[in-house]
């Protein structure tokens, strides 16, 4: 268990061009994950998360900064040296021993005694439902019976500095990865090691960590709670990556206290500090969009019924918009749309604003 | 529903069972129809029964050329297996230097067979060629350093030394065909995903435990595949070891397939060689047969355990 910190660490993979103009997979980076914490890294393919998750465990030495476990550099340390554990994407078994060799082969490795091993074997085992399967060749099983086993490798070390976990999901069957989410969680809470969990899938983000952060492009734009990223996207890529669907986001001009869009003016209720020249957009999340008789026209495209809600696709001012109603209500013949004032972000250039009331 | 029958596609098969019968069975049974017969020339056949048969299973000829046969491919299969298995594993996995090593690895296979034998021919004479005249420089070097008497020094001649001249037929053997070996087993290598690699560093494997738990499970296909060419090949060897050593000195290097060509052509005992082909062939179908049955066996107990 330990605090990690990245120390302005950046990184550009070898086939990068160098000079003036590196692309860099990773920009700058400079945080500090706090001890015992549940976090994740949620961001689209090829955003840098994985780079940055093998940052940690080192099986990549980023080329600029520091990482640091509670203090001690371990930035030029291999990955056995780092004590970590990591779980990756596509299952990776040892074909040739059992189940319950496998869980054991990380202690084993490390000279751990026999009775030690085959209790806390016997622990992963029944944690994982996998008991009756302890003494069966691990080649024969299924992907998702293979990948709980990778899980169970990555968990069987209690003095591990940290637990990462590298898109572990994505091969399993959609009704076990809940119950695996939630085993996870269950476990998270029990030994409160320090785990990162690295997913393009917001809701798998959303329910195991208590700290997202978000990568766009090499670059972290929002570390938050769910609760945060949700209310105060602090970029128009959150609002829009979080949520289902995502934060309507539609330019305007600001004018003191008031948005214009189109010939139409929306009361911010505040006003915000922003250079002239930027652009500037509102963000508003379709459970904050309201249709009645007053308000901005709305022009309605299409109406989709997802079962305990329907969510409305139309336009203002030729700006797709959003918004979700009640299974039970009825959209207008004509609607207006309202937007809700504690539902309403101000963004200059994708950035989040204050607004001062 | 009803099935039509239909024979005629049987006709289809007609090809096949044709190119078959032309390079495979007739002459095959051709040589079986020797191998019940004694003949003295002119075309004249007499019906000899089981007598070759006989002959060859009680000759003291036979079994030693057998005997230096499965000697020779134990051997050879020891050192290449391991040895190709090792280099695939030196080699490098990407890069420019892949390529390099890929194309030297391939060249010996590329030489023409009786090419190999005259080259290691010439390269171990011990006077003129490099290796030979080496080695007895190096025998006399050791010689003088432990003050050997002149009638007790060591040289290095395959031409009439027993032990010379199988260290020279196996050095060939090893240098022609380990490569194949390589090749196979650097297949195996580059299959297995990096993951594996990873997995295998963050839970603290040693470098024998990645080979031993990753590598070597991974690389079983292609092994059973190289040792059962490797087998076949260096079985019915005949053309290298003829031409380096004509299966001397006396008949230390005499191995089946140039003890058969002695038999059928240089003696022109054509019943008692068709017998020792027949039987020549049976035995090395029984042991491929019986590799083949043990590298797999363990595979498929391993299947029905579960």
């Amino acid at each position: 268990m330990a605090k990690i910190t990245l120390d302005h660490i950046r990184h550009a993979y070898a086939t990068a061009p160098r000079g003036e103009d590196t692309q860099y997979a990773l920009k700058e980076l400079n945080h500090d994950w706090t001890d015992g914490g549940a976090f994740a890294l949620l961001g689209p393919s090829g955003c840098g998360k994985t780079t940055l998750l093998n940052v940690i465990s080192g099986l990549i030495t980023p080329t600029e900064g520091r990482i640091l476990f509670d203090g001690e550099d371990v930035t030029h340390l291999p990955p056995e040296a780092r004590n970590i554990a990591q779980v990756f994407q596509f299952p990776v078994v040892y074909d040739t021993m059992t189940v319950a060799d496998n869980l054991a082969f990380p202690l084993r490795n490390r000279g751990v005694p026999a009775d030690k091993v085959k209790s806390r074997v016997a622990d992963i085992l029944d944690m994982l439902d996998l008991t009756g399967l302890a003494d069966r060749k691990a080649h024969s099983l299924t992907a998702d019976l293979k990948q709980k086993i990778s899980l169970g490798r990555g968990m069987i070390r209690e003095d591990v500095s940290a637990i990462l976990f590298d898109e572990p999901l994505t091969v399993i069957d959609p009704h076990l990865k809940w119950q695996l989410r939630s085993q996870l969680k269950k476990l998270h809470r029990e030994l409160s090691t320090t785990m990162v969990y690295v997913t393009h899938d917001q809701t798998e983000a959303l329910t195991f960590a208590d700290k997202v952060v978000v990568m766009l492009a090499g670059e972290v734009i929002q570390v938050g709670t769910p609760e945060e990223l949700f209310s105060q996207p602090e970029h128009t890529f959150v609002g829009y990556f979080i949520g289902s669907p995502g934060m309507n986001v539609i330019p305007v001009t600001i004018d003191g206290v008031h948005a214009k869009l189109g010939e139409h003016t929306v009361d911010i209720g505040g006003a915000v500090d922003a250079p002239a020249s930027a652009q500037m957009a509102l963000g508003v999340r379709p459970e904050y969009v309201r249709l009645g008789d007053e308000g901005l026209a709305f022009q309605v495209d299409r109406v989709d019924d997802v079962g305990r809600e329907k969510i409305v696709h139309g336009r203002i001012s030729g700006n797709k918009v959003s918004a979700i109603l009640g299974e039970d209500d009825t959209v207008p013949t004509d609607p207006k749309a309202t937007f809700m004032p504690q539902g309403i972000n101000v963004y200059a250039n994708e950035r989040r604003v204050e607004v001062r009331r | 529903m009803t099935k039509t029958y239909n024979n005629k596609a049987w006709f289809l098969v007609l090809p096949v069972l044709f190119l078959v019968a032309m390079n495979a069975v007739i002459p095959l049974m051709t040589v079986v129809n020797y191998s019940l017969q004694e003949t003295f020339g002119d075309n004249l056949f007499f019906w000899a029964g089981t007598a070759n048969y006989e002959a060859v299973l009680s000759s003291e000829r036979f079994h030693t050329a057998l005997l230096r046969q499965f000697i020779f491919t134990f051997t050879i299969l020891a050192i290449e297996i391991p040895l190709g298995v090792a280099i695939a594993l030196a080699m490098p996995k990407s890069g420019p230097w892949a390529s390099v090593c890929l194309v030297l690895m391939a060249l010996p296979l590329l030489i023409p067979w009786n090419v190999v034998g005259a080259m290691w021919n010439i390269f171990s004479l011990p006077d003129i060629g490099l290796l030979g005249w080496s080695l007895n420089s190096l025998a006399g070097a050791i010689s003088s350093l432990l003050n050997l008497p002149p009638d007790q020094a060591l040289t290095f001649n395959y031409t009439n030394q027993i032990g010379s001249a199988w260290f020279v037929v196996i050095l060939m053997d090893v240098w022609h065909w380990t490569s194949l070996v390589v090749l196979l087993a650097y297949a195996g290598l580059r299959s297995i995903d990096d993951a594996y690699y990873r997995a295998a560093k963050i839970d603290g494997a040693s470098r024998w435990a990645v080979f031993r738990y990753i590598q070597l499970p991974k690389m079983r296909q292609v092994l059973i595949i190289a040792v059962l060419l490797r087998f076949i090949d260096s079985f019915i060897v005949y053309t290298e070891p003829f031409v380096l050593t004509g299966g001397g000195p006396g008949n230390a290097t005499t191995f089946l397939s140039i003890d058969l060509v002695k038999s059928a052509l240089g003696e022109f005992n054509l019943g008692y060689a068709a017998a020792m082909s027949v039987i020549y062939f049976l035995i090395s179908l029984f042991v491929c047969w019986l590799f083949y049955t043990l590298m797999t066996q363990s595979d498929a107990k391993r299947e029905y355990e579960q």
